[in-house]
């Protein structure tokens, strides 16, 4: 069974997660001190996006796979030496401040208009992928909002699995309240797909794909677009860490037997 | 004068509105008030009549879109709803539970009538300047602000206000007419992870975590992945608490390491999963590091179990930290929570 696809992947890239943030305030409004200079990784839901698509695409030949990844361009090309090693796409690049306080519609404006000029693009074959929500706004508009630009009215978010059928619809697992998945089927393309985790582990690392990408990747940086995203945007009023810092009690050499006590009172009636 | 319209859909009975929906109704009288504004309230149902007697008090304009179309949560019939209740009501500020439902098609809605959307929003103040809260990085740092565009459409958190409940009776409400394009997606059920284990309970009192220290080698050399998932699932029944995981533990399974079988990636808290609401929280076998707690950003009271005297809880993430061996610890909370439960209840 094959069904021949064009999938755009959305992506943007974040701090690591294991690093510390500080909020910082500067001229042009909050950042994080040191964003740029800290290490990135691709938005880790887009990632799971990306890596699904790369699935889909593997088995549906004459399928083809874009990456359209916003950020500032020295970032961008760092977070790629890691990513192009993984699947094989074609780069789209829009040079763009980094971080969570840009607005969501300025930002899905710039990703429109991005895939709009994507040469080649079939409509009737388009799929929409990225992270259901960043791990710098964490708003879980923006593929929406891109959606909406582009006309499509198929939409599912928090997504963990699509699978294709043979005349060109879909069924997808969206997740809902308490840990289940709605099960929906889709007629087929075109239609917006916000990922969760997905199914699939993160591929290992091949530097054959990643030679072959970085061909076309290079010259992908070099023409990127600058996007200004300003606009209409919120005006933020305060940036704070949380002020909570708990004085931690911890208990050493207190017998199982004890320790099991006092968990079940704390616990209370549940 | 000014209006504020309140959006809500009805639970899967397609005739009662969900606690998150009712939970924006008070909060949209709280803003109107504080604004000398009109309340409208708009309901997306199969049977709005019978979803609306819970707001027969409410003293709102009722609105709604009801019928078979509206059973089913979909982007194309849902957007189309929210947008012919809004054209209806014609608001400067839209509240709306932040629901997998409204979260699914808010901003599209936003765009189409030329508005703005800020989600996950756990508290709204002012009055002549509206400011908004939420979290970003992952509930990392938290940010107050405020627009200047109308229509604002805010998405709140659930549980971060109280429901709100009137005296239930007969209501008056307008029904509007929606232009549905013809359906291409269909919804066709429920999927659980697993039928017999429902181990995600958002109305929990208590989150309990694993963490991949259950599945690991263990002081006397050897793997004891059974009886980890047995004193789990003990506890869970026991206690009837929320069952979280730590990231490592749910992603051993495709990395070919022992897996406890009912956890599957829904499971998961912390940057890359949930951030669940519960009054308490207790992580067992789990190190504590930054993208795993980042998840527990909206529990109350926290406790760990874990040898590791050095592990993150103690750095002021918890409230008690036992250094202890999990596996010992619950096999004697859930005998206590057994005698517990044998044990007449304390007559008041
Ligand atoms: C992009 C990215 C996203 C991420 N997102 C998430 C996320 O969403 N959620 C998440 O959880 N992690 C996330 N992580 C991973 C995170 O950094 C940690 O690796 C992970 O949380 C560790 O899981 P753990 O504490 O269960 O396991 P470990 O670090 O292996 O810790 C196991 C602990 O168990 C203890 N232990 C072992 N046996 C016992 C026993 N018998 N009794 C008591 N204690 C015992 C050990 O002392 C140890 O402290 C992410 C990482 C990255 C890079």
């Amino acid at each position: 069974m094959t069904n021949s696809l064009h999938i755009v992947v959305c992506a943007g890239v974040v701090p690591d997660p294991l690093q510390t943030l500080e909020p910082v305030t500067g001229a042009s409004g909050p950042g994080i001190k040191n964003e740029m200079v800290l290490p990135a990784v691709l938005d880790p839901w887009a990632a799971s996006a990306l890596c699904e698509a790369a699935h889909l695409i593997a088995n549906n030949p004459e399928s083809k796979l874009w990456l359209v990844l916003l950020g500032p361009k020295a970032k961008l090309q760092q977070v790629m030496m890691t990513v192009a090693q993984k699947v094989k796409f074609e780069l789209v690049a829009i040079d763009g401040p980094i971080g969570g306080f840009a607005d969501a519609h300025a930002t899905a404006a710039a990703l429109a208009d991005a895939v709009n000029s994507i040469a080649g693009l079939d409509r009737s074959k388009f799929l929409l992928f990225g992270g259901w929500e960043s791990a710098s706004r964490g708003a879980g508009v923006t593929l929406q909002l891109v959606g909406e630009r582009l006309g499509v009215t198929d939409q599912f978010q928090g997504v963990d699995r699509i699978e294709l059928r043979e005349d060109g619809s879909f069924e997808v697992l969206e997740r809902v309240e308490g840990g289940k998945h709605q099960v929906s089927v889709c007629a087929g393309a075109p239609a917006v797909l916000g990922w969760a985790t997905g199914n699939l582990p993160e591929p290992k690392n091949n530097p054959q794909i990643g030679m072959t990408n970085m061909r076309s990747i290079m010259p992908a940086l070099q023409k990127a677009k600058t996007a200004a995203l300003d606009g209409n945007g919120p005006r933020y009023v305060s940036v704070c860490l949380p002020k909570q810092q708990r004085t931690t009690r911890v208990v050493k050499d207190l017998a199982p037997d004890a320790i099991a006590q006092e968990l079940v009172e704390w616990m209370g009636g549940q | 004068m000014e209006s504020i319209l309140v959006l809500t859909h009805a639970d899967e009975t397609g005739s009662t509105l969900t606690k998150a929906s009712l939970e924006a109704v008070t909060a949209g009288k709280d803003l109107a008030a504080r604004r000398g504004a009109l309340l409208a309230i708009g309901m997306v149902a199969q049977n709005s009549a019978a979803a609306a007697a819970t707001l027969n008090s409410s003293s709102a304009r009722l609105l709604a879109v009801s019928g078979e179309a509206f059973a089913q949560p979909r982007y194309a019939s849902d957007a189309a709803a929210c947008e012919a209740v809004f054209r209806a009501a014609q608001a400067t500020f839209v509240l709306a539970p932040e629901s997998s439902r409204f979260a699914r098609v808010m901003a599209g809605v936003a765009h189409r009538l030329g508005g703005c959307i800020d989600t996950h929003v756990t508290a709204i103040s002012g009055a002549e300047n509206v400011e908004a809260t939420r979290w970003f990085y992952r509930q990392r740092v938290e940010a107050g602000l405020t627009r200047a565009a109308r229509p604002w459409f805010l998405l709140l958190e659930p549980g971060t206000h109280a429901a709100f409940a009137g005296q239930p009776g007969e209501a008056q409400v307008e029904q509007v007419a929606v232009e549905l394009p013809a359906p291409r997606t269909t919804v066709t059920g429920m999927r659980a992870p697993l039928a017999n284990e429902q181990t995600i309970r958002p109305d929990a009192k208590l989150l309990f975590v694993a963490g991949a220290g259950w599945t690991k080698k263990q002081p006397d050399g050897q793997v004891h992945a059974k009886e980890a998932g047995e004193l789990i699932l003990g506890f869970l029944n026991a206690s009837g608490a929320s069952l979280g995981s730590s990231k490592s533990l749910v992603d051993q399974g495709s990395d070919g390491q022992p897996v406890l079988p009912f956890l599957t990636h829904l499971n998961q808290v912390g940057q890359t999963g949930a951030t669940p609401r519960h009054a308490k929280g207790l992580a067992t076998c789990c190190h504590g590091e930054e993208p795993h707690v980042v998840g527990w950003r909206f529990i109350g009271e926290r406790r760990a179990i874990s040898l590791d005297p050095n592990c993150g809880w103690t750095r002021g993430k918890a409230d008690v930290v036992y250094v202890a061996d999990a596996f010992q610890v619950m096999r004697r909370v859930n005998e206590l929570l057994e005698l517990k439960k044998q044990l007449p209840a304390p007559s008041s």
